[in-house]
């Protein structure tokens, strides 16, 4: 798993079966600091919960299908939760 | 498997129901060395890990969910041990 920050949000027009109504969001990666780092992705959402300016941590890969239900959907980014605090001395949310 | 440091903990109240109940750690990836990689990696538990304690983390699916007894649980990074001493002379 790894943190993103949600800054934005996609909404596509025609899906692939079993994405029908998952959101997908746009996620900047961070690092274990709390720093921007890589290119922002687009993550299915599988708390259908999360929203721009969020904290959130995502799986990658596999796992990402795993995480939605219907589960064995063509994705390869979920967000599996939303960070409410990283209890980490140097961490610093941006 | 690699090596890892725990940092800290992350809280999360929202999150996908198998990760309800369960410890999420913030580790930084390891050289054999001991130092800072720079990459990092967040784990669920396994094995009562504390923070500043080095770990040895899986980062693969199939064996994740062994592990945690769930065939289809999205995990893919858990801590299986805490690390005592590495030794590399070379």
């Amino acid at each position: 798993m790894k943190l993103g920050r949600v800054i934005g949000t996609v909404t596509p027009c025609v899906v692939a079966d079993g994405l029908r109504g998952v959101p997908l969001l746009l996620v900047q990666p961070l690092d274990g600091r709390g720093a921007r780092r890589g290119t922002p992705l687009v993550a299915a959402d599988a708390t259908r919960m999360a929203g721009p300016g969020e904290l959130v941590s995502y799986e990658g890969g596999r796992e990402a299908a795993l995480a939605l239900d219907p589960w064995f959907v063509p994705v390869d980014h979920a967000i599996i939760g939303i960070v409410d605090q990283v209890s980490r001395p140097d961490w610093s949310a941006e | 498997m690699t090596l890892a440091r725990v940092r800290g903990e992350i809280v999360a109240t929202i999150k996908h129901p198998f990760y309800e109940g369960r410890r999420m750690l913030l580790l930084d990836q390891l050289t054999p060395g001991g130092d800072e990689t720079g990459d990092y990696l967040v784990a669920i538990d396994a094995v009562d890990a504390g923070v500043g304690q080095t770990v040895l983390v899986l980062d693969e699916g199939n064996s994740a969910r062994q592990i945690v007894d769930r065939a289809q649980a999205p995990v893919r990074t858990v801590i299986i041990g805490i690390v005592d001493a590495v030794d590399c002379p070379a």
